[in-house]
């Protein structure tokens, strides 16, 4: 039997070796309630502490700013719903290529009084700029956007436009989930620049699943929004899960100290990738614009995209055909309808997200499995009509 | 060779059974992928052993896979148990019943409801940390939309008489949900015949991993919930957010383990716990807190009169117990459960909760009831008031004189 291999690391990665080593002892001598007073539970207490530590390090915040939740929906969830309920209803404005728990939140917040603005992008995948100006002239109270979006890796230059909304008189959030461990992602120089809060999570970047965290500018006020005994400082209740608090600290470590040779790794492998896709005659979307180094989105025209990923999973490489959490729905891609790409070629879409396990030989296999599936299915088409 | 400090706090949290352990590691590493990918082997082989999973937790409580949905733990399960009914059906009625001895998942929850304009009517529990069924009955009104009540308490270990309050709730058309995180593997759960409509489970109580729990949401009748946490529409829109298939599958196969061996592990541990009170029974001046009958076998709440607490922990910090639940011990109040009861501040303060477990030995509980001997007879041998009640002083006719 022969591995597949893995090209879906925008979906989920694997836990690091040295993470998984890290977090063992706490399923067994170190199992401990970190909320417990006798020895066992102060060893857990002090492993998260630690933890806090190494995830503040790595984005250059202080330990007090960070929250633990159990992943970034939640942590979403916890800045767009706890941080409204602390405010009189008003506008908020993200951005229209959100992921699906920044959008679904800020689309419930619309049913309690709250005006949603979607902020509209640009071909790139970039929010457009004159709108997002006419946007903030009308005083939002919430901004959130994406820093990279999960489908194109489109990066966005959130800096000045932080500066703007702080100027509006508005907390502003950016979802970090998959620019983290890609990108150095630095909360103070962020923070000085208007950013209240990013969202983190483990499992996108070495970490385990099932932990995640809210790093957020302590004058942002929020709303827990699950209640129950007051842990990580009233903000999220609930016992805190040791085992993978210490993956999540521990993955940030190794995030940081890899970063450069990772980067390097990944935007070769991407350039390899580019060159055959576009020899290929593929459409490549934010082609023109900053994006991770790990991330290609194409298309073939007339190529459906859902067939095509089941023909490379067949052929032994596991890629996407849209974001991972938005399921098996026949819809094109909200991100790539907001980038104004007509439904036809957005149905071809497939996400090629890179990892640390992967290699030039890998990339090559994939372009060749692809070239057969891409010119047998145009073959099929061509017959059909 | 013992191993110190003893741990006797399996109500706070267990280990992760090996077994569990094991079968968890590689969804971490080789069969890392995300549920939720539709498109490749690795999706979808996480995708079956995330189901796998609901099978074994459905089937320790005899309910169907598809009404149980993830969550990231019991305090989630209970915020969306309440929150998530209360607000789908405020339409209905705006009063909710609960019990002053349940966890803070549940009454916190429970204040904020109140902010957001729901009643709660807040039960008084009986002497022996039982509920009073007239009391619980006669407090459901005709705009009562449900009741939470919890199984096992985390303190005493009190079992509440759940099938009938479910059956009460059933004939009034009041949901019933109940708190069951102490209680998976230590009494049998038969959601066929109990009329409860939403549970809470969390797998860290019963040796699966911390962070995963579950919500037992009943379809027939069918319950509904608003949604508390947006996103992907995972767990058909109860819940979004990326599953942990590690956890998700330790709780599983912690759940398994659960029903294949409570039987004989729970005369286990209830011949421990039993050997512990018999131990400790001719300790002058010890009071039992909870009903023996009613409680499962794993736990033993005993306040240790003229005897300060804090006093007390020092001196057998050779065992890891509690003096109170684990969520609110980080604060020197008396635990809000033995005050239900009755017990006074003293009392309560110098009581210790005993939670025996799967590793528990015989030789640990032996060690245990010789330190205590030994520790509270040196203490009282300190105490003023105890030499007080030596000599024959009843202290609540002493008229102490302030400082």
């Amino acid at each position: 039997m022969f591995a597949p291999v893995y090209l879906d690391h925008n979906a989920t990665t694997p836990a690091d070796p040295a993470v998984l080593e890290a977090m063992l002892p706490y399923f067994s001598t170190q199992f401990g309630n970190a909320s417990s007073r006798h020895e066992y539970g102060r060893a857990a207490r002090r492993a998260i502490d630690d933890a806090r530590a190494q995830v503040a390090a790595a984005v250059g915040a202080h330990a007090t700013e960070v929250v633990f939740t159990s992943g970034g929906s939640e942590a979403n969830n916890l800045l767009l719903k706890g941080g409204a309920a602390c405010l009189r209803p008003g506008l908020l404005a993200i951005g229209a290529a959100e992921h699906p728990c920044v959008l679904k939140p800020a689309e419930q917040l619309a049913r309690r009084g709250w005006t949603l603005e979607k902020l509209p992008m640009d071909g790139d995948g970039r929010i457009v700029r004159e709108r997002y100006e006419a946007v903030m002239a009308r005083k939002p109270k919430i901004v959130s956007l994406l820093l990279a979006n999960n489908e194109t890796g489109v990066i966005e230059d959130i800096e000045p436009l932080a500066e703007r909304a702080r100027a509006a008189g508005a907390w502003f959030h950016s979802d970090a989930v998959q620019a983290f461990g890609k990108l150095p992602v630095d909360f103070r120089r962020l923070n000085g620049a208007g950013v209240h809060a990013l969202t983190l999570s483990a499992h996108k970047m070495g970490g385990p699943k099932g932990a995640a965290a809210l790093v957020v500018d302590k004058r942002l006020e929020l709303e827990p929004l699950i209640a129950g005994g007051g842990h990580e400082r009233g903000l999220r209740s609930g016992t805190e899960n040791v085992a993978a608090i210490v993956g999540f600290g521990v993955a940030c470590q190794l995030a940081v100290e890899r970063r450069a040779a990772l980067a390097a790794l990944l935007t070769r492998l991407r350039t390899q990738l580019e060159q055959g896709l576009l020899a290929l005659g593929a459409t490549l979307f934010g082609k023109q614009v900053e994006r991770l180094p790990n991330t290609v989105y194409f298309a073939f025209a007339g190529v459906d995209g859902e067939t095509l990923v089941g023909h490379l999973d067949r052929a032994g490489y596991a890629v996407a055909s849209g974001a991972a959490c938005s399921s098996a729905s026949p819809e094109p891609s909200h991100v790539l309808r907001a980038m104004g790409v007509d439904d036809e070629l957005a149905r071809g879409a497939v996400r090629v997200s890179l990892g640390r396990g992967n290699t030039e030989e890998q990339v090559a296999g994939f372009l060749a499995a692809l070239k057969m599936t891409v010119d047998r299915l145009q073959r099929l088409t061509a017959m059909a009509v | 060779m013992l191993k110190l400090p003893i741990y006797l706090d399996y109500s706070a949290t267990t280990p992760v059974d090996p077994r569990v352990a094991e079968k968890m590691i590689p969804y971490l590493v080789e069969k890392f992928g995300n549920p939720a990918s539709r498109s490749h082997s690795f999706g979808w082989e996480a995708e079956a052993a995330v189901e796998e999973a609901r099978e074994e937790v459905a089937k320790l409580v005899h309910a169907d896979p598809k009404e149980i949905v993830w969550t990231s733990g019991a305090t989630e399960s209970n915020n969306l148990a309440l929150k998530g009914a209360a607000q789908f059906y405020s339409g209905k009625g705006r009063h909710l019943v609960t019990v002053k001895t349940e966890h803070k998942a549940v009454l916190d929850t429970c204040r904020e409801l109140e902010r957001q304009g729901f009643a709660v009517t807040y039960l008084d529990v009986q002497e022996n940390g039982l509920l009073d069924l007239e009391a619980f009955s006669a407090a459901l009104r005709p705009d009562t939309i449900l009741a939470s009540v919890m199984f096992v308490n985390n303190e005493i270990g009190v079992i509440q008489p759940i099938a009938e309050m479910g059956e009460i709730c059933r004939s009034r058309g009041i949901l019933l949900h109940v708190d069951a995180a102490q209680a998976t593997g230590k009494v049998a759960i038969d959601l066929e015949t109990l009329k409860v409509d939403l549970m809470s489970f969390c797998a860290h109580k019963t040796y699966g991993p911390k962070g995963v729990g579950a919500l037992y949401v009943r379809r027939k009748p069918r319950v509904r919930l608003t949604a508390q946490m947006h996103g992907g529409g995972h767990e058909r829109g109860f819940r979004s957010g990326t599953l942990p298939t590690h956890q998700i599958v330790g709780m599983g196969e912690a759940f398994r383990l659960a029903r294949l061996e409570m039987g004989t592990e729970n005369e286990r541990i209830r011949m421990l716990r039993d050997r512990l009170l018999r131990g400790l029974a001719d300790i002058e001046e010890v009071y039992v807190n909870g009903d023996m009958e009613h409680r499962v076998p794993h736990n033993l709440n005993i306040s240790f009169a003229y005897v300060e607490g804090e006093s007390l922990l020092m001196a057998i910090k050779d065992l890891a117990v509690s003096s109170g639940s684990a969520c609110t011990s980080a604060s020197l109040e008396p635990s809000y459960v033995l005050r239900a009861l009755g017990r006074n501040d003293e009392l309560a303060h110098s009581s210790i909760r005993f939670t025996l477990g799967r590793f528990t030995t015989e030789e640990e509980v032996d060690y245990a009831i010789r330190l205590l001997h030994d520790k509270i007879s040196r203490l009282r041998e300190l105490s003023p008031l105890w030499e007080m009640v030596q000599d024959g002083v009843d202290l609540s006719t002493v008229q102490w004189a302030a400082h």
